[in-house]
């Protein structure tokens, strides 16, 4: 079987769920015999030509088209972009400009390409599996790790983009949601047909992981908050129920990882409540591990979260979890606690809970754990495979 | 004569509000009324009222040949006497009619016996005290919680002049015997009587199952199935709510119970019997000896379903730790405290949910049982709170 996949980020260039979705995928396909040409913008800072890379021991193929996609492009953010080469160019209408690019190097680059489906990944790519599925005559597959309307946290979707989902979602002989959260939201939003429409969870590979705690170097126990500093994460609620928990326990220190353009008003929100000595926001990490094993309870406070890979991946370090009922994961764990994102006294009250009796995260962690077992990547591929059988024999 | 022995269990825990830790030392107000109620009005209106009614009807009919017994926890009597009153009127009326025996138990539907002694013979005494005030009559028989049981709880049952005590058939306990016979527990002299739990459980549990074998379930089919039993007495014993809100009407459960008595009947070597009758009439066959706590729950059939877990062992030993302190002040602080004993608060929060524990998720306020121990947590720190303040 050939698969022509389009992505937007491929480890080490990621930032997101989509990322290690794309690489796990390809990656347990691949494991099956699948024949997968996959096809991204080009990450780096030097723009280079169209190239072919064909991965080391592996079926898998990466071509890389010259289209600078930043992912995670939000309505909200109309700075400038800050690399070399296209300062004043206003980031939106650039946006657009790089998607246009991106799709019509891509059909170019695959037009010789032999395949028997075409699956593409969110709205960036819609636009050139359409292209190449009417090219090729072959059946598409669209899957969404998320909306804009989850990006913006509902507020003002850019109707460009939400234009392109709706095509790309239309056209798509195929929808794979990762929760049925969002495929509830697509139906609802964009009125596709829920037969249409295949829930497939993300994946954890738990073995690979040590849950091996580390000492933060204080006696201070540990309240982590990993993700995008946007509007979607809520990290201004993570923000609030800090100051509640301290108002009940001083012993805590909360650990802010991410980068995103709220960074700055957070920081001044921290020290508007005079918290700021008790939080720390570390940008951007590259190596998150020892994060998740530091901390002695992981919130995931999102405003809407199709799936959230990272509170399973806090689990596998054995951190506990506490997470939006707003969010896809909510769907596939049951031993951790749940919130609503705007509830920050409850959201106070379980960090309190939580950090405050070892036997509760003890049992949490336990459970937990045996839980994401079932949650593997071979699964995904496995899932995702029996929708390209269907599609191929159909 | 073969007995049928019939005996309900009725209860209706009190269930905490959403305590939050930010409520602590503001609030002593632990118990979700409104939610309370409105279970109890559903429980009533679907299984307390109608099932009153159709027993009261059948021992009518039969002419007194129709018998059960029920064990009515003080929880749940309290409740009733505040919203309906009607409920307690009518089963008077059931126990007037001499054919409806009463059991004593732990009046907050506790742990109790894993307190101390004393708190568990204080409890027993107050639930011994309402019956007394409520029916006119003193029980003769003893059930402990979830039909907890072990040498030693007989023992101590013995001790506070009952005659009788209830116990779950253990197969690992009974081997090679029959649960139709009594038993003497080790080291007492008063009789076991034991759940024949298949029979019971085709009723409480696989009434309405459709992948069943035995489905459906007729009276006459249960009837043959009684009839061809072997033995002294057969114990059924199960849940009251089993009519009318485990097995909905629709189940056509209560259509089985009005037809149970007439099908039973056709047997001549059958009969309902209390258990108070039975212990004039049968002799114990042999010893049951339970070394360890057993009870009637899940499939273990141990106190796994309270007491398993991290959580639970942490709530209950801080609760536990509080007895002395409580005692030594005003009876408010010690009602909230025994009402925290109710074991359902310990069911919460129990993890072993995917395989039977389905039932654990019956009328549960909480979305885990990590919720649920957050949430007693809070309450408790709240009781140590007044007790600190005023010690």
């Amino acid at each position: 079987m050939r698969v022509l996949m389009f992505g937007w980020e491929f480890p080490p260039f990621s930032s997101g769920g989509l990322g290690t979705h794309c690489y796990e995928l390809t990656k347990a396909l691949s494991g099956k015999g699948v024949n997968i040409t996959f096809v991204m913008p080009n990450t780096g800072n030097d723009i280079k030509h169209n190239f072919i890379r064909i991965l080391k021991a592996s079926k898998k193929k990466i071509v890389q088209i010259a289209a600078k996609l930043a992912p995670y492009i939000t309505s909200l953010e109309t700075r400038v972009l800050p690399e070399k080469g296209d300062s004043k160019a206003v980031y939106g209408m650039d946006f657009f400009q790089q998607v246009e690019r991106y799709t019509k190097l891509a059909v170019e680059a695959v037009r010789e390409e032999e395949c028997d489906v075409i699956h593409c990944h969110d709205w960036m790519t819609f636009l050139a599996g359409i292209r190449a599925s009417r090219e090729k005559n072959k059946p598409l597959i669209v899957t969404l790790h998320s909306t804009e309307f989850d990006r913006t946290g509902g507020l003002s979707p850019n109707p460009s983009v939400t234009y392109i989902e709706w095509l790309g979602l239309t056209r798509a002989d195929k929808v794979i949601t990762v929760s049925n959260y969002m495929k509830n939201q697509i139906m609802e939003r964009y009125g596709i047909d829920g037969e249409k429409i295949k829930v497939i969870y993300n994946g954890i590979n738990a073995n690979n992981c040590s849950g091996e705690k580390i000492n933060f170097g204080t006696n201070e126990k540990i309240v982590l908050f990993l993700g995008r500093l946007t509007v979607q994460k809520g990290p201004d609620y993570f923000i609030h129920a800090a100051k509640k928990v301290l108002e009940k326990e001083k012993n805590v220190r909360f650990v802010v990882v991410g980068d995103g353009y709220m960074l700055p008003q957070l920081i001044n929100q921290s020290i508007e409540l005079g918290i700021g000595n008790k939080i720390h926001f570390t940008g951007y990490a590259e190596s998150v591990d020892e994060f998740y094993r530091m901390a002695d309870v992981y919130v995931m406070p999102s405003v809407s979260e199709p799936f959230g890979i990272v509170a399973l991946e806090a689990l596998a370090r054995e951190t506990p979890v506490i997470i939006s009922k707003q969010s896809g994961v909510s769907e596939v764990i049951s031993h951790c606690l749940k919130v609503d994102f705007w509830d920050v006294n409850e959201l106070a009250n379980k960090i309190i809970g939580a950090l405050k009796y070892a036997p509760l995260r003890t049992e949490m962690v336990k459970n937990g754990k045996k839980e994401i077992g079932f949650l593997s990547w071979e699964r995904v591929a496995e899932e995702t495979m029996d929708e390209y059988l269907k599609l191929i024999n159909q | 004569m073969t007995s049928v022995c019939i005996y309900f269990q009725v209860h209706q825990p009190l269930r905490l509000r959403k305590y939050s830790v930010f409520d602590i030392g503001k609030n002593h107000n632990y118990f979700d009324s409104e939610r309370n109620r409105f279970y109890l009005e559903r429980i009533v209106r679907k299984c307390y009222l109608p099932a009153n009614r159709k027993i009261l009807e059948l021992i009518e009919k039969t002419n007194g040949y129709f018998k059960v017994s029920f064990s009515i926890t003080g929880i749940l009597l309290e409740q009733l006497e505040e919203h309906f009153p009607e409920v307690i009127e009518s089963f008077q009326k059931l126990v007037d009619t001499g054919c409806v025996e009463l059991f004593n138990e732990t009046y907050y539907h506790s742990l109790a016996y894993l307190i101390s002694e004393k708190e568990f013979i204080e409890q027993v005494k107050l639930h011994a005290k309402k019956i007394k005030e409520v029916f006119g009559v003193r029980a003769n028989i003893f059930r402990n919680t979830e039909a907890m049981f072990s040498n030693d709880v007989a023992k101590l049952a013995e001790k506070m002049g009952y005659k009788g005590i209830i116990a779950e058939g253990l197969d690992h306990i009974l081997e090679w015997r029959s649960p139709n016979f009594l038993y003497l527990p080790k080291g007492s002299n008063i009789p076991v009587f034991l759940r024949n739990y298949r029979l019971s459980d085709d009723i409480a549990f696989r009434f309405s199952c459709r992948e069943w074998d035995g489905f459906p379930l007729t009276a006459d089919k249960f009837s043959a199935w009684l009839g061809s039993s072997h033995g002294d007495v057969i114990n059924l014993f199960m849940d009251y709510e089993t009519f009318g809100e485990h097995q909905w009407k629709e189940t056509g459960i209560f259509n089985f119970l009005h037809h149970l008595p007439f099908e039973v009947m056709k047997y001549e070597h059958l009969e309902f019997k209390t258990p108070s009758e039975i212990l004039r009439e049968k002799r114990p066959v042999g010893v049951y000896d339970v070394p360890y706590l057993s009870s009637w729950a899940d499939v273990h059939r141990d106190l796994s379903a309270w007491l398993e877990n991290g959580m639970q062992n942490h709530a209950f030993k801080e609760l536990k730790a509080l007895e002395e302190k409580v005692k030594s002040q005003g009876n408010e602080v010690l009602d909230a405290w025994r009402k925290l004993q109710i074991s359902d608060h310990f069911y919460f929060m129990c993890t072993k949910w995917f395989a039977d524990g389905d039932v654990h998720k019956y009328f549960n306020p909480y979305e885990n049982p990590y919720e649920a121990f957050i949430n007693y947590m809070n309450v408790l720190t709240d009781l140590k709170h007044r007790l600190g303040a005023s010690v």
